[in-house]
């Protein structure tokens, strides 16, 4: 299925009550495209990546996974899909979190077995190696028998990434993967969605990092209050944007670094 | 105080004893299996059954153990529901333990993280292994103390069954006080088993507590 889009956005709303949280989105994204969505607080980053995997409902427009509708059978009824169809789909969907969200009550090498197990029906053997193996390339093989709560967040955040690959997802969403982070652990995360992105793999990062927008995106959205104000190459949306809220927020960063 | 009536009666203590234990146990089994499932059905977030769910929760709660013995014990064949003594006995405790233990449990489903579950969602698990590997490991670090506290309190609601006749320790124990009149060594006897009782259980929760929240310790 070469040319078609993996995710495609179209017109996507979502309200939290009488908040408007997402106001018509569109957005494609592309096979090895690594997309950031960069914007304010509040301007609805997170909702709109946890609206790709049906984690958040979406009120209206579509948004499809290979040309598949998500959430929904159909556009016009928008009655829920069957859950057993909606967990497919997810399968193939890796997403990473803020807060890490491994299960605290299993190892390391657990997390990343489980889903091998529950979801896939790999043999419990099979499923440890493949685990092992998602551990050593991300050079946590002496964590395997730790608990999260042993472990660093970086280490935390690099289980829960392999967490994810380990079910070869066909995209990755990351939703601002390192902000819960000491500033000297955020490196060894960026480093891995690096490596990631390097292999071709197709993501969509929320993200504070500017210098990981600037350096790995393949485009860049900037999210205002609900709508994509700004939309384009790395340089295009960072450096060369005439839009003043983007200069505004960005203008924030350049303070912030300026010592 | 004369001790000797024990050498005499000790085996109607421990056959009293023992269906004490059996009524307990499966009691709060019974108590506990119920308890989930209306927990469970509740979840569901349909509306009427809520509204029903709670009624009954209500007025098991709200009346006491020894009335809901007796209307089930002595109203149930009016409705076709004949039981005998004992059956009757773990049947009222399960119910009665059913309306604290679900609360329990409702409290367990809200204490788990939101973000363990949605890890599970999002790695495509289906709800009924979200239930078994996410929430219910998640919810017993929340739940066991309480849980624990309300199987000892069962513990003590056996006791009422001796007014339907279930030949437990209570009843064994009147019937000894009746015939040789040693109400003190009687009472003694009773507190020391009960205390008994409810002391391993009690001992039996630390551990289950500790055992689930062993991954917090371990290095």
């Amino acid at each position: 299925m070469s040319g078609q889009p993996v995710v495609e956005m179209r017109g996507v709303t979502k309200r939290f009550g009488q908040n408007e949280v997402l106001r018509g989105i569109d957005l494609t994204v592309n096979r090895s495209d690594v997309v950031c969505l960069i914007g304010p607080s509040g301007s609805g980053k997170s909702t709109l990546l946890r609206c790709i995997n049906f984690l958040e409902s979406y009120d209206g427009g579509e948004v499809r996974i290979d040309g598949r509708l998500i959430g929904y059978r159909d556009e016009a009824t928008r009655r829920p899909m069957p859950g057993r169809d909606l967990q497919a789909m997810r399968e193939s969907i890796g997403m990473v979190f803020q807060q890490f969200n491994l299960w605290p009550h299993m190892t390391a090498l657990d997390n990343v077995a489980e889903a091998l197990i529950r979801v896939r029906g790999l043999p419990r053997a099979t499923a440890a190696d493949r685990a092992r193996a998602m551990l050593a390339r991300e050079g946590l093989t002496d964590k395997e028998a730790a608990y999260p709560a042993r472990l660093s967040g970086g280490q935390q955040q690099r289980v829960a990434i392999a967490r994810s690959l380990a079910m070869e997802p066909k995209l990755m969403l990351f939703d601002e993967p390192t902000s819960a982070l000491d500033p000297e652990l955020v490196g060894e995360v960026l480093q891995v969605m690096r490596g990631l992105a390097a292999e071709g793999m197709t993501m969509i990062v929320v993200t504070h990092e500017m210098g990981f927008a600037a350096r790995v995106a393949t485009r860049v959205a900037f999210l205002d209050q609900g709508r994509i104000a700004a939309e384009g190459t790395p340089r295009a949306v960072l450096h060369d944007s005439e839009e003043p809220r983007v200069r505004q927020f960005l203008q924030t960063y350049h303070e912030r670094n300026d010592f | 105080m004369d001790f000797s009536v024990y050498l005499h009666y000790w085996p109607k203590l421990l056959s009293g004893f023992g269906n004490t234990l059996f009524c307990w146990a499966t009691g709060a089994l019974l108590g506990i299996a119920l308890g989930f499932a209306l927990a469970l059905l509740r979840r569901t977030g349909f509306a009427p059954l809520l509204w029903l769910l709670r009624g009954v929760i209500e007025v098991v709660r709200g009346t006491p153990f020894l009335i809901q013995l007796y209307l089930l014990y002595d109203g149930g064949p009016a409705i076709g529901l004949k039981l005998g003594a004992m059956q009757a006995g773990i049947l009222a405790l399960g119910i009665y333990g059913s309306a604290y233990f679900t609360e329990i449990f409702r409290a367990g489903f809200a204490a788990v993280p939101r973000g363990q579950v949605e890890a599970a969602e999002s790695l495509g698990f289906s709800r009924l292994d979200i239930l078994r590997r996410v929430r219910l490991p998640a919810m017993l670090i929340a739940i066991v103390p309480a849980l624990t506290n309300m199987i000892i309190i069962l513990s003590k609601e056996t006791v009422v069954l001796s007014v339907i006749a279930v030949p437990e320790l209570m009843y064994q124990m009147q019937s000894m006080a009746a015939e040789t009149f040693a109400a003190l060594e009687t009472i003694i006897a009773m507190a020391v088993l009960y205390w008994l009782m409810v002391e391993a259980a009690a001992r039996l929760g630390r551990a289950a507590e500790l055992r689930v929240t062993a991954y917090l310790r371990v290095a």
